[in-house]
């Protein structure tokens, strides 16, 4: 017996520590849930609000984050994951809350200015330094000697958005040439060295298991991996045609109302738009609306011309539906 | 009784060496070369590097609710386990069988669909879940759900260490201290304790091996909000996508966890089998005869 009291008092101990640590010293506590990538943004972003909260009203608020996949997320959500607010990259993952659930209000993409999408982004590449293969344009992607990496269309918003740009552009070359522009896709696809589940999995394909010529994710984590690495490792390259890539937020009312959170919850999302918030997101490499930070950073994000979900497949539930469930096109392309 | 047998493999000094060769290279390749692996990636960048990532607070925070987990996770299952396996081999009763085939699910089912199962049931949509949502009782992405699906995950270890002893050892020292008059904790206490005891530590042991080191099922049910519900297992693979050397730092403490327990183990066991030589040397001589 002695040998199990010594085994299980530093587990008791634990116990006590770990209850104390659940108590949250602050007024207000607030759970926002989020996508893979976002986690150095929201790091930074949750000290700045806490302070502009306590200058607004007096209270502390303590901000806890959950990150995977926004369709995992979503998903969670549905089954009870009590986020208060939601802060993701695509909007029928937000869409289907209410739907499915009616956690968000039906006009949340109202409830917040620009289609409730405080920033945004578009779809861009990263070679390796030097650019040896080249590479200025979707048209390169096809070309035999280049070998793609980008997250998987099915499991990941982030490689949606990737075949959807380059989708973009092929109606763009070959306009209504349906059999030219599936022959582009086939090829593109057939040029997919791995297909990861996440955009972080492509982003460790590429650089530390240094497969592929080029990774296509979001411009934001494009140009942070760039940073991170330092000038001479990689190299951006913006497509001069790309998709618009917004990231939508909202306040998931049903569990906000019931935590007492739905003021604090509503303003968290809504300071996103002030200009420093505006400000420490273009640190982050998003696009921003302000129009002081913009000129600020003019410089750093290229002209592209953007192109939105709605033109280029009808909107997000006939992408779905039409290119990316079971059976429809991105399976009868990868068929071979 | 039935009769241990012992295998005796030829003695020829040939086979023997090769053989204990062979063993110790496929271990080293096996077990050894990885786990020193891990600890070299967490030193990688010195130690003060890897104190650093440790004292981080979330990485605390994972540290401890995996250790709250499995505190909670292991008394839970080694009294299921007791019952249990008391259950089935002293006890004659329809669907006895079939208990011991149930048992085994959470062996045979992915950890994964364990999750899923739970979410199902006690998920917002599920069927008792919907009645825990209408009350407010938060159990699934808190840590109540992460225990849930530990104990599920974990709950055959100590009930199958133990039935194969308590079938083999029968009833007959427990019936002759029921006659003696014992009462029913005494007979536990004296007779039926000291018989399994090492089966039960052995159980409890996997059974805490495996509650910390638990990714599939949790994974499912945590919704991995740091320093809430994101275990040391979950807490790794978070690391290992943002920066490899912090991860393999946690990855060297749950590695750490394993090795502390198989010395705990050791010590007792030494400590034991130090006490039984002592004690009496005449049931090892009977065990011999009976072997051989």
């Amino acid at each position: 017996m002695l040998n199990k009291s010594r085994f299980f008092r530093p587990l008791f101990g634990a116990l006590l520590v770990s209850a104390s640590l659940q108590a949250s010293a602050a007024d207000q506590s607030l759970l926002n849930t989020s996508y893979d990538i976002a986690r150095e943004l929201f790091a930074s972003y949750n000290p700045m609000f806490a302070e502009h909260w306590k200058e607004e009203t007096g209270h502390t608020v303590e901000i806890r984050q959950s990150h995977a996949g926004s369709s995992k997320q979503a998903l969670a959500i549905l089954q009870g994951l009590p986020a208060d607010v939601v802060t993701f990259n695509q909007v029928t993952d937000v869409q289907v809350l209410h739907d499915r659930g009616n956690l968000v209000s039906a006009d949340w993409k109202s409830q917040f200015p620009n289609g409730s999408s405080p920033y945004y982004s578009t779809t861009a590449f990263l070679v390796r330094q030097g650019n040896p293969k080249g590479i200025d344009s979707w048209a390169d992607l096809v070309r035999d000697d280049v070998r793609i990496v980008f997250p998987n269309p099915k499991t990941s918003g982030n490689g949606r958005y990737t075949y959807l740009a380059a989708l973009g552009y092929a109606q763009k070359t070959f306009g209504d040439d349906q059999a030219k522009i599936d022959e582009f896709m086939k090829t593109f696809l057939s040029h997919v060295a791995v297909f990861d589940t996440g955009g972080r999995g492509a982003t460790t394909t590429f650089v530390e298991r240094k497969i592929g010529d080029v990774l296509i994710t979001f411009e934001s984590e494009v140009n942070n991996i760039r940073d991170q690495y330092s000038d001479d490792q990689y190299e951006v390259v913006v497509p001069k045609t790309s998709i618009l890539a917004e990231f939508p937020v909202a306040v998931v009312e049903r569990n906000a109302e019931r935590n007492g959170t739905t003021e604090v919850a509503h303003e968290y999302l809504n300071y996103l738009y002030s200009e420093p918030a505006q400000r420490l997101l273009a640190g982050f490499n998003y696009r921003v609306h302000n129009e002081t930070v913009k000129a600020e950073v003019a410089d750093r994000f290229p002209e592209v011309d953007l192109l939105t979900v709605e033109d280029i497949a009808g909107g997000w539930p006939e992408a779905m539906k039409n290119i990316f469930s079971s059976g429809a096109k991105l399976d009868q392309l990868q068929r071979r | 009784m039935a009769a241990k047998q012992s295998h005796r493999v030829g003695d020829h000094p040939l086979v023997k060496w090769t053989l204990i060769i062979v063993t110790l290279l496929l271990t080293s390749i096996l077990l050894v070369v990885p786990l020193v692996g891990i600890f070299h990636q967490a030193f990688a960048l010195g130690a003060a590097h890897y104190w650093a990532s440790i004292a981080d607070s979330y990485t605390l925070h994972a540290i401890l609710l995996t250790l709250f987990v499995a505190a909670l996770t292991v008394p839970l299952n080694l009294v299921f386990g007791i019952m249990l396996a008391w259950a089935v081999t002293r006890f004659q009763f329809p669907g006895r069988k079939l208990l011991m085939t149930l048992m085994d699910i959470p062996f045979a089912v992915s950890p994964v669909v364990a999750g899923l199962l739970y979410l199902l049931l006690y998920g917002r949509n599920g069927w008792i879940g919907s009645w825990l949502d209408e009350h407010s009782i938060q159990l699934m992405f808190a840590w109540p759900g992460i225990v849930m699906v530990t104990v599920f995950v974990t709950c055959p270890f100590v009930a199958r260490e133990l039935i194969p002893l308590m079938q083999q050892h029968g009833r007959e020292e427990e019936e002759a201290a029921v006659i003696l008059g014992a009462s029913g904790w005494q007979v536990f206490r004296r007779v039926t304790f000291p018989n399994i005891k090492w089966a039960l530590l052995y159980g409890v042991i996997l059974t805490n091996a495996r509650a910390v080191g638990e990714f599939g099922a949790v994974s499912v049910v945590s919704g991995s909000i740091r320093g809430e519900t994101n275990t040391l297992p979950l807490h790794v693979q978070l690391l290992y996508q943002d920066e490899s050397v912090a991860a393999f730092a946690s990855a060297s403490l749950l590695a750490g966890i394993a090795l502390l327990t198989l010395i705990i183990k050791a010590l007792v066991e030494w400590r034991q089998s130090r006490q039984d030589k002592l004690a009496n040397a005449e049931p090892l001589v009977v065990a011999d005869k009976v072997g051989s």
